[in-house]
């Protein structure tokens, strides 16, 4: 349990560092970035309880909040990931998350996949719709969501694919 | 009452989840609002801290530049100065120590700049302590920066030109006609000017600078060229692209400029 903790405290700090320093000032032709920072939310522990999860959910996005003065558009997008997850797990990973057998970093490619692209590109819709907040600007809203959900899911299939070089 | 208990066990995670969304929309949408968003801010120790950290290690790679624009100000400066010989200095005397002056500068660094998004803000390494208050314009030696929104300690969080809730005072240089900056959240280096009366005589590449009027910046701060202008024949106002003098993407030292007069002004104001 101490390992954990560690790890995702580690975690937390390292992706929020390299969200608000880096990642966010990328700006790739005017306004895309990549929102590395939801990663913490997708490799939260699968058998901590619901409550925990939406709960640190929150803090990450508000901590991002508070650097980048967006009000609270982070922590909404990061809380409702955080409460669909298990229906998403279910749905990608099926009968072997139930009986929560599964690892992250063995599963096959395909169901991650499902799994991440489909959780980042709800982050991202909430996340740019309240940014934007306006009827008026819905093409933008639309480019945005797009292009930065397929920067964001590379970039995480890239750092997983290091990590598990890493272990074997 | 076992039931209520019972209810409220089964559904931890939905009310739980329900709490902390509400909070962040009420969060959100307090930003959506001019000088309302107040609890989420990064003028505060930590994140200024951090900012402001990174920016120490970051600001060699534009010393260069920097210098270059020192130099160019200096040199208008010097020639205004020289300029100013020229005119009899004693025709009119003033007496600085009993009378302020209008306006004082306050020197800053920009430590953290945002500008692809429609609502940007920057934050300055200056804060209360400095004697930063809310309502300060923000400029460069090039043009306007901004308005100061909220200040900490030591930190000053400034609401840019590039934000969509911004509306500044202006003039055409030629004439006297005045209209409202404000940003269509496209492209950083253009903003927009509405509220120019169709009768005021715009043409591409005349000098849009601030109107003394507005209390915050003092008149004549440079703010850009036109680029492109329309007029709709329906329309009494005129639709002016302005193209910013000042680099918004890189940024670096700013004045924070301080209205001595500004409370009488609005006292004043207040009376009617």
């Amino acid at each position: 349990m101490n390992k954990f903790l560690i790890s995702n405290i580690a975690r937390f700090v390292i992706l929020v560092l390299l969200q608000v320093l880096i990642l966010s000032n990328i700006n790739f032709l005017g306004y895309i970035n990549p929102y590395l920072y939801v990663f913490f939310i997708l490799l939260l522990p699968l058998n901590l309880s619901q409550y925990k999860v939406i709960f640190f959910s929150f803090l990450i996005g508000l901590t991002i909040d508070t650097f980048e003065d967006s009000g609270g558009i982070h922590a909404a997008a990061s809380v409702l990931i955080a409460y669909l997850r298990p229906s998403f797990l279910r749905f990608s990973f099926g009968i072997s998350y139930e009986h929560q057998t599964v690892k992250f970093h063995q599963t096959p490619f395909a169901q991650r996949f499902s799994y991440i692209s489909l959780l980042v590109f709800i982050h991202h819709l909430v996340l740019f719709s309240l940014e934007i907040f306006d009827v008026n600007f819905i093409v933008l809203l639309l480019k945005k969501t797009l292009f930065s959900s397929l920067f964001t899911i590379l970039l995480i299939l890239i750092v997983t694919g290091l990590f598990q070089q890493n272990k074997k | 009452m076992q039931q209520i208990i019972n209810f409220l066990i089964r559904y931890k995670n939905t009310i739980l989840f329900l709490f902390l969304f509400l909070l962040s929309i009420f969060f959100t949408i307090q930003t959506h609002s001019y000088h309302k968003s107040k609890f989420i801010s990064s003028a505060n120790f930590f994140t200024g801290g951090i900012y402001s950290w990174v920016n120490n290690l970051d600001m060699y790679f534009n010393l260069k530049e920097y210098n270059e624009r020192l130099v160019d100000e200096n040199k208008m400066l010097r020639e205004n100065l020289a300029a100013l010989k020229e005119v009899e200095l004693d025709s009119v005397f003033t007496d600085t120590i009993s009378y302020e002056e209008p306006y004082q500068f306050i020197t800053a660094k920009v430590i953290a700049n945002r500008y692809s998004k429609l609502d940007n803000f920057l934050l300055v390494n200056k804060g209360k302590l400095d004697s930063v208050a809310t309502d300060y314009g923000v400029i460069t030696s090039r043009g306007i920066v901004g308005i100061v929104d909220e200040t900490s300690k030591n930190y000053a969080r400034v609401i840019s030109i590039l934000n969509t809730n911004s509306a500044i005072n202006v003039k055409l240089k030629r004439s006297d006609h005045f209209g409202t900056l404000t940003w269509n959240g496209k492209d950083p280096n253009i903003v927009q000017v509405e509220e120019i009366p169709r009768l005021a005589p715009v043409k591409k590449g005349d000098t849009i600078h601030t109107d003394g009027r507005s209390l915050i910046f003092p008149k004549g701060i440079p703010v850009g060229v036109v680029e492109n202008f329309d007029l709709q024949s329906s329309q009494n106002y005129y639709e002016i692209d302005v193209r910013l003098f000042n680099d918004m993407t890189n940024i670096g030292y700013v004045y924070l400029i301080k209205n001595n007069n500004q409370e009488e002004i609005k006292n004043l104001d207040s009376n009617e």
